[in-house]
């Protein structure tokens, strides 16, 4: 790796709100600064942002630049990438760190594309190897990981996963603030953004569920999900499902766990034929007790299950629902 | 509307992944292939535009040879024509998009649709570097699509259940999120129509701009897996086996006994 490997996050605000996920990412870059030997600093984009501003000016950052432009109020693709570049030209990072959200996913590419790089995408965890910084991603839906080595010149791209580092260990201390005044030309802009909105009041709040059972993928039927209401029923439990499930429409879309849908924290989450894509994960594993059940002993639901069963949905769940029902 | 729709088929759903001597890659002798679910939605979309507008749907395809089978499957489901791109590793996504693109230009699309993700490498980049390498203004994670005066206007997906309508110009590239529609299957006529149809096989090297050349762009881009694995087992699960039954008994106990949360 040919150079300094100084670090810039690159946080995410929503009309003068974080996403949360940003200071994961600012914790990741702090400690791997730390590791590294090197600084690590922070951008905010945006339009009226001295306030966010002013909160990143009291973590332990080398800078903070306030990226501000009147064409940066309202997130487009063209405006983030034209303002990114010109930072990346003027403070020259070695390595570009952002929070894996949906915006990033919408963006990042395109800024890494226009320097000849290649972002590292939905990275689970880094360590750093004899000096140089290896990236953690998966692969398969989270069935197997995978090792990325950054080397080659500067600046690296990648975006970090919820839930890789603690957002609440951020070290506060104190980082030099400086505006930063892109040139950004209404022309350029060929995406009009309109009003963001919900699609309905949700009926169901999850998030209130003491005890959840989830259903996925391996019920295989819409009419097979009647198994899983009975064992629900049985457990006094909210049915919840993985994404697919409500794509198909077998179960409302308010009833969807993951980054998508709803995030939960039940006392337990048992989780049926759901084989435990990060999407998933990420919206279940503040979850104090895990139970999984699934026919693949290798599915990464496993990794956050507390208990679990390795086999069949079809045998297993009915004698489960005679168990609740006997044990009353 | 002319519409390009990249597809790329990827191992079934189910396989049990075993990893290749190699370290770099999964042994991949006996396993099954499908298209990429994403790109399975982005092809329904292009269909359905197509009955509604008028136009021609194109499927490309980047794959080694045995990526035919999903390439006639698209067909069969409604593609007019399908590009075969053979070739074998496609390398990082700027190097397939590259590829991609080079293709896709010679075809000039008024819509480039591809699924948001690949379910094997999963980075979730090609569309968007495509839409960059092309110059098209580009949407992510799109639930819907409308023509509108001057261009289209799509729902796209954020977090936590929100969305957002954006408008752009055509030509224009978005990437489909899964269960935008429900998916069609081949119909036996479709099949049969299939056979009929044109199927351009072409190589990555004779893409003007694109292929292995380009020496200074791997230099720079980097993103070489060096290792892959499965991943440790780190958290401490107590798992019931046994007959159904004992499992369930032994599961309800526990629960009930030991993490006490029923």
């Amino acid at each position: 790796m040919s150079g300094d490997m100084s670090i810039l996050v690159v946080m995410e605000q929503r009309a003068g709100s974080w996403n949360r996920m940003s200071f994961e990412t600012l914790s990741a870059a702090q400690h791997l600064a730390g590791e590294l030997g090197t600084t690590a600093s922070a951008a905010v984009l945006g339009q009226g942002i001295d306030r966010l501003a002013g909160e990143l000016a009291t973590k332990q950052l080398e800078k903070v630049y306030a990226v501000e432009h009147d064409l940066l109020k309202d997130y487009t693709p063209d405006a983030y990438t034209a303002a990114l570049r010109q930072l990346l030209a003027r403070t020259q990072p070695g390595l570009v760190l952002f929070p894996h959200t949906y915006q990033v996913r919408d963006f990042l590419p395109k800024l890494a594309t226009s320097l000849g790089r290649v972002a590292v995408s939905d990275v689970v965890s880094y360590r750093v190897d004899n000096g140089q910084v290896v990236l953690v991603r998966q692969l398969f839906q989270g069935k197997v990981n995978a090792d990325v080595r950054l080397a080659g010149d500067a600046p690296h791209f990648a975006s970090l996963q919820a839930g890789a580092y603690r957002g609440d260990q951020v070290a506060q201390g104190s980082a030099a603030l400086e505006k930063f005044a892109p040139e950004i030309a209404r022309g350029d802009i060929r995406t009009r953004p309109l009003e963001l909105f919900r699609e309905s009041q949700r009926a169901v709040d999850l998030g209130a569920a003491e005890l959840i059972v989830a259903v996925g993928r391996g019920i295989r039927e819409s009419e097979n999900i009647a198994l899983i209401q009975q064992l629900a029923d049985a457990m006094g439990a909210e049915l919840a499902a993985s994404r697919p499930i409500c794509d198909a429409g077998w179960l409302p879309m308010e009833r969807q766990v993951g980054s998508s849908g709803q995030t939960v924290a039940p006392k337990m989450y048992m989780a049926i034929g759901i084989s435990g894509a990060i999407q998933h994960l990420v919206g279940m594993k503040g979850s104090r007790v895990v139970v999984a059940i699934n026919k693949d002993p290798n599915a990464p639901i496993f990794e956050v299950a507390d208990y679990g069963i390795v086999g069949d949905l079809f045998q297993v769940v009915p004698e489960l629902t005679e168990a609740f029902r006997k044990s009353k | 509307m002319k519409i390009v729709v990249a597809i790329k088929q990827v191992p079934a759903r189910d396989s049990q992944l075993r990893i290749a001597s190699s370290g770099k890659w999964i042994e991949d002798a006996d396993l099954t292939y499908e298209i990429n679910e994403p790109d399975a939605y982005a092809l329904e979309e292009g269909l359905q535009l197509k009955e509604k507008h008028g136009g021609e749907v194109v499927a490309l395809c980047a794959g080694p040879a045995r990526a035919g089978s999903t390439i006639r499957e698209a067909l069969a489901k409604g593609a007019d024509r399908a590009i075969h791109i053979e070739e074998d590793d496609l390398g990082d996504p700027l190097t397939a998009a590259r590829i991609m693109a080079a293709a896709i230009q010679a075809e000039k699309p008024d819509l480039v649709l591809t699924g948001l993700q690949s379910d094997d490498l999963g980075y979730g980049q090609t569309g968007v570097i495509l839409a960059e390498l092309l110059g098209l203004p580009h949407a992510t994670l799109i639930m819907q699509v409308e023509k509108v005066d001057g261009g289209i206007r799509v729902k796209r997906e954020l977090e936590d259940g929100w969305f957002q309508h954006v408008e752009m110009p055509l030509p224009a590239l978005l990437t489909i999120q899964s269960g935008i529609s429900k998916l069609r299957y081949a119909t036996l006529m479709g099949i049969k129509k299939a056979k009929t149809k044109e199927i351009k096989r072409i190589s990555s090297a004779g893409l003007a701009g694109a292929g292995r050349q380009t020496t200074e762009a791997d230099r720079l881009s980097h993103c070489a897996i060096e290792r892959i694995y499965l991943p440790e087992h780190t958290k401490h699960t107590q798992m019931f086996e046994g007959t159904p039954k004992e499992a369930a008994a032994k599961l309800v106990e526990k629960l009930r006994f030991e993490a006490r949360v029923i």
